[in-house]
C-alpha cells in the first residue's frame, strides 16, 4: 500500500501548516505525524515518516528524531484496539496494579504485546491527568476511567463486537 | 462555602457554548479591556492582583509580562501551556472541557495585553478530544467578532491555534514546549536567553499555564484590588486543586486560599475524608515533584501552626518540614499505602520521562528506579538507602532543566520522613513482598525531621 494522504486529508494538513508563520511548516510535525498515524494503520513505518517529511519539506531524519522522542507514536504495528492503563503513584493508590494483572490474564498478553487475532495491544503508560477518576485507561481517542474488572470485561466485549460487525 | 471565580459558572447547563457563556457574562472582562484599558493598564492590573502562575513555580503573573521583550517589527507570541502532565494533576484539563470560553476569554486579554497577534495552546497528545471542544468554542468567538481582524472595533487582530502534543511530560517545561512546537524533540532549552526574549521562532514569548491565564478574567472583572481581598497574604485569588488517591470525594474543587489543609481533606464541601474509615499517613499537595509529607506535618507545621492551603503555609519549613502547592495535584496516602513502592512509581515516571540532555538527570533517575526497585522487592541493603540519598543530591541543582530537581525532591522527601519504612523494607524483604507496606505513621506522631 503507498503512503498517499486523500484529498481531505491533504487540505486538513495544508490548513495545519497555515497555523504557523511562512517558513515555519515544521512546526506542523507532530499535528501531522498524528494524522499519518490514525490513517494508515495506528503506527508510524519508515514510509510514512518519509512521505510526511516530503509533505513538510523536511529532512526524513528531522521526522524520525521527532517520531522517537514522543511515546504516542507506535513505530512498530499495534492491534486494532490499543488499551494503554496509567500505571503511575495516583492511580497505582487506587489499584491500577491489579486492573493491569487482570487485562493480561483475560487477553493472555504481557504488556507491550498484541493478542494474536490483532486485535488488543497492552501498554503501560505515565500519568494521563486523570488521576481523581482513577484507575483509568486510554483507548483510541478517549478516557475509560473508574475501572473495574467487571467495567474492563465490558469494554473487551464492546470491542469483540464493533471489531465482528 | 468558598467563594468562587472560575467554576462559579461551571454548573449552568451549556456554558460550554458562546451564547451561554455570553448570556452569564461572559466575554464582558474582554469588552472592558479591550474597549476602556491599554495593554498597560491590564498588565498593571494583573500585577495589583498578586496573582502567581499556577502552572507550579508560582511566579507573579504580572511580573513575568512586564519582562517580555517588544523591540519594533518583530512578532510576540503567548502560548498556553495546557501540557498538564504532572502526576496528580487534572485541573486545566477540567476547565478546558467544561469552559473553554473562559479560557479563551483570558487568552484574548492576556495577548491584547501583551501585544500578540498569535496564540497557540500547547495541549498533551493524550488529551485528543478536547482540541475539538476548544476549537468549536474558538470558531464561535470568531463569528461573534472575539477573534480574528479588528477585535470589537479595536484594530487588534487575534488568531489561536490548538497544538497537540505527543506524550512527554518534559514538554510542559517552558522551553521544551517552544522546542516541541518548532516540530522538534523536547529537549529544554539552556537559560538565558529566557523566552521572554528569544522564544518561539526565537521571538519574546510568554508562556502561561491555563488556570492562570483563565483568572485573568476574574481579574480584569472585578479589578485587582478585589481579587487580592481572595485568599490570604501572598496567596491572592482562589486556586484549583486536583485532588486523587485515597479519598472519598476526589475531583477538582476550587478553593479560595484560605481553608486548612484539614478541612480541604475532612470535610463535606471538599474531599469528605478518607474511604473506608482509614487514618491518614501521607500526601503530596502539588503534584509529584514537590516533597511527601506525614500526616502530623501536612496537619500542621513544624512551629505546631495550622497547615493551611496557601503557597506561604505548605511551604512552611522548607524542605525539612515543608513541601509546595507546586501545580495542585493533591495526593492522599492512606494507612495502607506503601511509601517505597509509591516513591518507586515515581521514581519510574521520572526517569521515563528524562529527556536525557543532561547526564546527572538522564543516569541518576535510572540509579534511583533500580536502587528503589530492589528495595522494594526485597533486595536491598541498608547502604542502599544512603546511597539513594546521594544520588538525589548529585541530581539536584546539576541539571539544565527543573526536572532533575523534581526527580530528586520526591526520594529525598521519602527518605527524610520515612527512612524506617525503607529500612524495614530491607529487614523484612519476605513480608515486605507479602503485605506491600511498611510501618504506618498515623498512630504516632513522627518526630520532626531535622534538617539534613
Ligand atoms: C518538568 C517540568 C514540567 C512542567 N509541566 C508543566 C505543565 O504541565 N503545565 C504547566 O502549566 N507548567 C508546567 N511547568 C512549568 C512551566 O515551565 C512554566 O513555568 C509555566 O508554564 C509557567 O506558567 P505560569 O507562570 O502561568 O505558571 C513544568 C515545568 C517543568 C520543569
Ligand atoms: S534535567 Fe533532565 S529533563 Fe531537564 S534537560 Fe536535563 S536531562 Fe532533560
Ligand atoms: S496517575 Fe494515572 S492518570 Fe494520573
Amino acid at each position: 500500500m503507498a503512503v498517499q494522504f486523500s484529498e481531505e486529508k491533504l487540505n486538513k494538513v495544508k490548513e495545519i501548516i497555515a497555523r504557523y508563520p511562512d517558513g515555519k511548516q515544521k512546526s506542523a510535525l507532530i499535528p501531522v505525524l498524528h494524522l499519518a498515524q490514525e490513517s494508515f494503520g495506528g503506527w508510524l513505518s519508515a514510509d510514512t515518516m518519509d512521505y510526511v517529511a516530503g509533505l513538510l519539506r523536511i529532512e526524513p531524519i528531522e521526522v524520525y528524531e521527532v517520531a522517537t522522542f514522543y511515546s504516542m507514536f507506535n513505530l512498530q504495528p499495534v492491534g486494532k484496539y490499543l488499551f494503554e492503563v496509567c500505571q503511575t503513584g495516583p492511580c497505582m493508590l487506587r489499584g491500577s496494579d491489579d486492573i493491569i494483572h487482570y487485562i493480561k490474564e483475560k487477553l493472555g498478553i504481557k504488556v507491550g504485546e498484541t493478542t494474536a487475532d490483532g486485535l488488543f495491544t497492552l501498554k503501560t503508560v505515565e500519568c494521563l491527568g486523570a488521576c481523581g477518576y482513577a484507575p483509568m485507561m486510554q483507548l483510541g481517542k478517549f478516557y475509560k476511567e473508574h475501572l473495574t474488572k467487571e467495567k474492563v470485561d465490558q469494554i473487551i466485549a464492546e470491542c469483540r463486537a464493533q471489531a465482528n460487525n | 462555602m468558598g467563594r468562587k471565580l472560575l467554576l462559579d459558572k461551571a454548573h449552568i447547563e451549556g456554558i460550554r457554548y458562546f451564547d451561554v457563556y455570553r448570556k452569564n457574562g461572559g466575554y464582558a472582562a474582554a469588552e472592558k479591556a479591550l474597549k476602556s484599558m491599554s495593554p498597560d493598564q491590564v498588565t498593571e492590573e494583573v500585577k495589583k492582583s498578586g496573582l502567581r502562575g499556577r502552572g507550579g513555580a508560582g511566579f507573579p503573573t504580572g511580573l513575568k509580562w512586564s519582562f517580555l521583550a517588544k523591540p519594533e517589527g518583530v512578532p510576540r507570541y503567548l502560548v498556553c501551556n495546557a501540557d498538564e502532565s504532572e502526576p496528580g494533576t487534572f485541573k486545566d484539563r477540567y476547565l478546558m472541557e467544561f469552559l473553554p470560553h473562559l479560557l479563551i476569554e483570558g487568552l484574548l486579554i492576556s495577548s491584547y495585553a501583551l501585544g500578540a497577534n498569535t496564540t497557540y495552546i500547547y495541549i498533551r497528545g493524550e488529551y485528543a478530544w478536547i482540541p475539538d471542544i476548544l476549537e468549536a468554542a474558538i470558531a464561535e468567538a470568531h463569528k461573534n467578532g472575539f477573534l480574528g481582524k479588528n477585535i470589537l472595533g479595536t484594530g487588534f487582530d487575534l488568531e489561536i491555534y490548538v497544538q497537540r502534543g505527543a506524550g512527554a511530560y518534559i514538554c510542559g517545561e517552558e522551553t521544551a514546549l517552544i522546542e516541541s512546537l518548532e516540530g522538534k524533540r523536547g529537549n529544554p532549552r539552556i537559560k538565558p536567553p529566557f523566552p521572554a526574549v528569544k522564544g518561539l521562532y526565537q521571538c519574546p514569548t510568554v508562556v502561561n499555564n491555563v488556570e492562570t491565564l483563565a483568572a485573568i478574567v476574574p481579574i480584569i472583572n472585578i479589578g485587582g484590588d478585589e481579587y487580592v481581598k481572595y485568599g490570604t497574604g501572598k496567596s491572592t485569588g482562589t486556586k484549583l486543586i486536583s485532588a486523587c488517591g485515597n479519598l472519598n470525594k476526589p475531583g477538582v474543587y476550587e478553593i479560595e486560599m484560605n481553608i486548612s489543609v484539614e478541612e480541604f481533606i475532612y470535610s463535606d464541601e471538599y474531599c469528605g475524608g478518607i474511604p473506608n474509615g482509614k487514618r491518614l499517613k501521607a500526601c503530596i499537595p502539588g503534584g509529584s515533584s514537590v516533597p511527601i509529607v506525614p500526616a502530623n506535618l501536612l496537619l500542621t507545621t513544624a512551629k505546631g501552626e495550622k497547615r493551611m492551603m496557601t503557597y506561604e503555609s505548605l511551604n512552611d519549613g522548607g524542605f525539612a518540614t515543608g513541601t509546595m502547592m507546586g501545580s495542585g495535584g493533591f495526593i492522599v496516602l492512606d494507612e495502607d499505602q506503601c511509601v517505597v513502592r509509591h516513591t518507586l512509581s515515581l521514581a519510574r515516571f521520572y526517569h521515563h520521562e528524562s529527556c536525557g540532555q543532561c547526564s546527572p538527570c538522564r543516569e541518576g533517575t535510572g540509579w534511583m528506579e533500580k536502587v528503589l526497585k530492589n528495595i522494594e522487592h526485597g533486595k536491598g541493603k541498608m547502604s542502599d538507602i544512603d546511597l539513594l540519598w546521594d544520588i538525589q543530591r548529585k541530581i539536584e541543582g546539576n541539571t539544565i532543566c527543573p526536572l532533575g530537581d523534581a526527580a530528586a525532591w520526591p526520594v529525598a522527601a521519602a527518605i527524610r520522613h520515612f527512612r524506617d519504612e525503607f529500612e524495614w523494607h530491607v529487614l523484612n524483604p519476605d513480608e515486605a513482598q507479602r503485605r506491600n507496606f511498611g510501618l504506618a505513621h498515623y498512630a504516632d506522631p513522627l518526630p520532626v525531621a531535622a534538617a539534613v
